[in-house]
């Protein structure tokens, strides 16, 4: 896309969306501290880190909607740059809550420590299902820098995997819990690191709807993935 | 080209439903001498919508504006062909009643041109070419058409006063209100508010939005903005074609052409 005509909007439109790209790799990171919680022992320099990065995350999640108000009113943006602005107001929203789904996933990882018998759980299903969280994440944020639909498209398809992961992981400690009632603490910790992983493949589907927004002006937010894909496809 | 149909309703929010077409342009040419000013324009006018006309400096939208009402044929040199029809008449034929057409389609300029005349005489000259009142009946058509433009309460006690001593803004309601008096179904409206203050602006642009209930609206613009709250279909002119016509809300949410929106996002290359 050509510049505009004012450098000023251009140094300003650059600097929401490179806002969004900075704030996405610190979730990233975090997401890679999240799951080596889950697979080693305790580390509380690791922890320390996911607090700092948090408070850094929740810094640029206002900064970047302040930036955004401030173009719409100077610069009463129209078409691309519309859709672009109120995508990005979206998405630091959704990677604001990424970044709190993922400070509960690496504080609870202790937590869900303690039995030996849930730790085919916890290392396997858990750990596949935030490494697949973590693959969607890094599409999403390939497919907004890169503005490209069809990847976006693809990641919708890749949420309803995870949520099929946390329906299997919660069966099996269901199963887990009904046998022996010792496990139950360690169970419901499990849970609810499974659900905030469930939760961060809601909101990298959000950001991956957003990119199809900006790009084809099409709100495809409760579509199918095949709908999606369809959309996507039309020229 | 084909003729662009009338934007239907989009899912971003076209302000109004769709319309018939009250005039419908048709293969127009337009000619300053040699110079093709227009090429192959295709269009309606929404019935009681009102149309806005984007586009850079020479594109052809005040152009195209004057040949709505034959404007252009008080001066030598300019010719149109094709077809504009209005009530199922093309205008452009030699034997249009010129000055009917020009009480059906009213204008207003950029510059507010008041008559030399008082307030009621502003209003009631134009009505007198066209109908024979009684007196009581022209006092009532002049309050009708000066609260129309939103200008009675301001104008009622000063009937009298010379239309010229009233500030631009009102000055562009009385011309407004003139062009209502004769009961057109159009109005051409160019740059109506180039020359006037903010708050003026917003006042006309306030009546745009209640005139259009029961008038058509063509409007030329510089300013996109104004364009985008006001209109409800929007014509991006560049080079004396028409690049694109659709619901606003779609040209100022997602174009379809890469001119319209690099031109309504300022990169003018």
């Amino acid at each position: 896309m050509s510049d505009h005509t004012s450098t000023q909007f251009d140094v300003e439109m650059e600097a929401i969306r490179s806002g969004v790209l900075s704030m996405g790799g610190l979730v990233e990171r975090q997401l890679a501290r999240a799951i080596a919680a889950l697979e080693e022992d305790e580390d509380s320099l690791l922890i320390d880190a996911v607090g700092t990065d948090e408070r850094e995350i929740n810094r640029l999640q206002i900064d970047i909607d302040q930036q955004c108000a401030q173009i719409i009113a100077r610069r009463q943006p129209a078409a691309v740059d519309l859709r672009m602005i109120l995508t990005v107001s979206k998405v630091v929203n959704d990677l604001e809550r990424i970044g709190d789904e993922v400070k509960k996933v690496a504080y609870k990882a202790s937590q869900a420590r303690g039995s030996d018998r849930l730790t085919r759980v916890r290392y396997y299903d858990v750990v596949r299902a935030a490494q697949d969280a973590q693959k969607m994440l890094r599409m999403a944020l390939d497919s907004f820098a890169r503005l490209d639909p069809a990847l976006a498209a693809e990641i919708v398809g890749l949420d309803d995997e995870i949520d099929l992961a946390f329906s299997s992981i919660l069966r099996q400690l269901i199963s887990y819990m009904m046998e022996d009632p010792r496990t139950i603490t360690p169970a419901l910790e499990i849970v609810f690191i499974a659900k905030s992983i469930e939760r961060i493949g809601d909101h990298v589907k959000n950001l991956a709807e957003a990119v199809v927004q900006v790009v084809m002006g099409k709100d495809v937010r409760h579509a199918s993935a095949e709908q999606i894909r369809a959309e996507v496809a039309q020229p | 080209m084909e003729a662009q149909a009338l934007a239907r309703p989009h899912v971003i929010g076209t302000r109004m439903p769709p319309a018939a077409a009250k005039m419908s342009i048709r293969e127009l040419d337009f000619y300053y001498g040699k110079f093709k000013a227009l090429k192959d324009v295709n269009l309606d006018i929404g019935e009681r919508r009102v149309t806005a006309f984007i586009g850079p400096s020479g594109c052809g939208k005040s152009t195209l504006l004057r040949t709505l009402n034959r404007m252009y044929s008080l001066y030598p040199g300019q010719r149109a062909s094709g077809q504009i029809l209005f009530h199922g008449r093309n205008i452009l034929d030699a034997g249009t009643d010129l000055n009917m057409l020009r009480a059906k389609i009213g204008m207003v300029f950029q510059k507010p041109t008041p008559f030399p005349m008082s307030i009621y005489e502003n209003i009631a000259f134009g009505v007198r070419l066209y109908e024979c009142l009684s007196q009581r009946e022209m006092d009532e058509r002049v309050e009708w058409a000066l609260a129309k433009a939103a200008m009675w309460e301001e104008a009622k006690d000063k009937l009298k006063q010379s239309g010229m001593a009233l500030s631009g803004g009102q000055q562009q309601r009385l011309c407004i209100a003139r062009a209502v008096a004769v009961k057109p179904d159009v109005l051409l409206l160019d740059e109506p508010t180039s020359a006037l203050d903010p708050i003026s602006t917003a006042k006309i642009e306030e009546l745009i939005g209640e005139l259009k209930r029961d008038y058509t609206i063509a409007i030329v613009t510089h300013n996109m903005q104004q364009a985008a709250r006001v209109s409800d279909f929007t014509a991006y002119m560049y080079l004396g074609e028409l690049i694109e016509f659709d619901a606003t809300d779609t040209i100022f949410f997602k174009p379809k052409r890469k001119e319209t929106e690099d031109y309504i996002t300022g990169r003018f290359g």
